[in-house]
């Protein structure tokens, strides 16, 4: 075990966890204001992923299919809020779940209808296919731009809600909605803003992965219940809460996963190793969630909401 | 009793009398196929049934049911594989097993409210689901098909035995739900549903009787899940994945929330559905996803609620009785 592996796998969960970022952020962003729980989310990561593939093979720019792919999504997202989902704000929490749930079944299916069952693929850029030296360690210069972007977005959303006026009416929409609202602020609008952006910022999650993974009918799903995980970790509603779960789970998560079968094999039969290993590691992130929450029900960094 | 409560005793007697007549069928008919067909219903009515206690009457939305399908099904899997085939075992470490686990993910997750409980729910199930498809040994995630079902002498193996036995079970769950929640233990349970702060200021600890509505639907549902491994002789991951969990709660919702016999009909009424629908075209999730949409959207009461009168209606939405 060197320390270069330790390093790179420690990168590769930062870049996980901040992937899982760009998820957490819409999704909880969404639930603190409109009180909105969409597990649809994951279904607009997957079709973040498909257009950017699909835009990557006829214009040949990998930078256009990401941008475009993230712009595409924030319109889907204001058309959908405006077309139908805004009536599901008023509706119970578990109504919600299972509405989106109907849409789910049908996006994938939908996916399988238009690009068919099998994965496709999407390559990363040439200028970003090498290595980064840092400090030593070759690191895959995409998996690295993953990283830089993640830590871009998480500034400026930090930015856009602590340091301007949309921020500000977005705090306040998640503290006391009704209040906003009674002061003048059309909160239909910001609502529909928010929720778009979360939709971009799930499609872009989405198309930054097409060259680390393979673009297929229900990859939303895996990611939507990890997601799930870090907000309900971080404080749903809270985006400090989301960006320190986030990372929490992306690292625990992958150096579970490189780790404890080591671990296990130098400790234990090899027999018993290989079979409790990777059971072990796919459990640690919920293990992890279990034994927070049987201590801090609300999470993290707990968010109190009225109205 | 009104008109319409007359109505609801009709249709539950014509459907339950219905599937009493499908081994009758199958043994005249020489098809077998139907007891497998019907079983499925029934078993997944049983799980329905199950998390109607707590989703239904408890106001506890559990997105995370299935993982108890899972362990009714991986422990027949799982003692028959190792050579431990005797179906009272099975049975019994059925329940002993979804005792130990439904226990502590019980307290833990009855600690949260509202959002924070269907996520930490699903999580568990998630949790238990990863297990299950890293147990290369016993299938992985592609499953286990079982060398021997649960043995009980010469009944084993029987689909009419199965069948049966099964539908006695929904019976008797039928009527120890019907019970439950007209006794005293069922009006603490549903008052916590309207609210539980006052249950707890009259003097009564809500938190106790949650934990044991939920441990008891576990109980069925992992019943439920005994039943299926035994009726398709075969387990895998896919029986506890989070989408069960969801059609589950689907199936409790299209049947009418907070009924007792609800589940059933919203059990049969999905699978139904979704085998018409995978008749009329390979692509049937395009239907079937706006479907719930509606059903979630439109119709609050379920098909069991239909059947209730206006003045039936305003009593139960009123909370008393």
């Amino acid at each position: 075990m060197t320390l270069n592996l330790v390093l790179g796998q420690a990168l590769n969960g930062l870049q996980f966890g901040l992937l899982l970022f760009l998820m957490a952020a819409g999704l909880t962003l969404v639930f603190g204001i409109m009180s909105f729980v969409n597990l649809a989310h994951g279904s607009l990561y997957m079709f973040g992923a498909y257009f950017a593939a699909t835009i990557a093979t006829h214009s040949g720019s990998f930078l256009l299919a990401v941008a475009l792919s993230a712009a595409l999504m924030f319109l889907l997202g204001l058309l959908l809020d405006a077309g139908g989902l805004r009536v599901l704000h008023q509706r119970s929490h578990l109504d919600q779940v299972l509405a989106t749930f109907g849409v789910v079944i049908f996006a994938n299916e939908l996916v399988r209808v238009v690009w068919g069952n099998a994965p496709i693929y999407m390559d990363a850029p040439e200028a970003l296919g090498g290595a980064v030296n840092l400090l030593g360690l070759n690191y895959p210069s995409y998996r690295f731009a993953i990283i830089v972007v993640g830590v871009l977005v998480a500034l400026g959303l930090y930015l856009l809600i602590e340091r301007t006026r949309m921020g500000m009416l977005i705090r306040a929409g998640a503290t006391n909605r009704r209040m906003v609202s009674a002061l003048g602020v059309n909160i239909a609008w910001l609502n529909r803003l928010v929720f778009a952006l979360g939709a971009a910022l799930a499609g872009l999650a989405g198309a930054m992965v097409g060259p680390i993974m393979s673009i297929e009918p229900g990859m939303g799903e895996p990611v939507l219940i990890l997601t799930l995980v870090v907000i309900v970790i971080g404080g749903i509603g809270s985006i400090r809460g989301a960006f320190f779960g986030a990372l929490v789970v992306g690292l625990v998560d992958t150096l579970g996963r490189i780790f404890i079968p080591i671990w296990l094999r130098e400790s234990f039969d090899p027999a018993v190793a290989t079979a409790v290993g990777p059971a072990l590691a796919s459990m640690l992130v919920y293990l992890l969630m279990a034994v927070l929450l049987a201590f801090k029900p609300d999470g993290l960094f707990p968010v109190k909401a009225r109205g | 009793m009104s008109q319409t409560g007359n109505l609801r005793i009709v249709v539950a007697s014509l459907i339950m009398v219905f599937l009493a007549m499908v081994p009758l069928y199958a043994w005249l008919a020489n098809d077998i196929y139907v007891l497998t067909y019907f079983g499925r219903i029934l078993a997944f009515a049983l799980a329905a049934l199950g998390l109607n206690l707590v989703l239904g009457f408890g106001g506890m939305a559990s997105l995370g049911h299935a993982m108890y399908i899972g362990f009714g099904a991986y422990t027949v899997g799982i003692l028959s594989t190792l050579g431990y085939v005797n179906g009272w075992l099975h049975l019994v470490v059925t329940m002993l097993v979804t005792l130990a686990i439904s226990w502590p993910v019980g307290w833990i997750a009855l600690r949260t409210r509202g959002m924070a409980f269907i996520m930490i729910t699903l999580a568990f199930a998630q949790l238990f689901f990863y297990m299950f498809v890293s147990l290369r040994q016993f299938g992985g995630d592609e499953g286990l098909s079982l060398t021997q079902l649960s043995d009980f002498g010469i009944l084993t193996g029987n689909k009419y035995a199965i069948y049966i036995s099964l539908l006695a079970v929904l019976l008797a769950a039928l009527w120890a739900v019907n019970r439950l929640v007209y006794s005293r233990f069922g009006l603490v349970l549903k008052a916590t549903r309207y609210n539980e702060q006052r249950v707890n200021a009259v003097g009564t600890a809500s938190q106790p009787y949650r934990l044991v509505a939920y441990m008891i639907s576990a109980q069925i549902c992992a019943l439920a899940g005994y039943f299926m491994a035994n009726i398709n002789g075969f387990v895998s991951p896919s029986l506890m994945s989070w989408t069960v969990s969801a059609e589950l709660i689907v199936m409790v919702l299209l049947g009418g929330m907070g009924t007792v016999f609800g589940p059933i009909a919203g059990a049969a009424g999905l699978l139904l559905i979704e085998d018409g629908l995978k008749m009329v075209t390979i692509h049937w999730p395009l239907i079937l996803g706006p479907l719930i949409l509606l059903v979630v959207l439109g119709m609050r009461q379920g098909i069991w609620g239909i059947l209730l009168s206006a003045q039936d209606k305003a009593r139960q939405s009123g909370g008393h009785h």
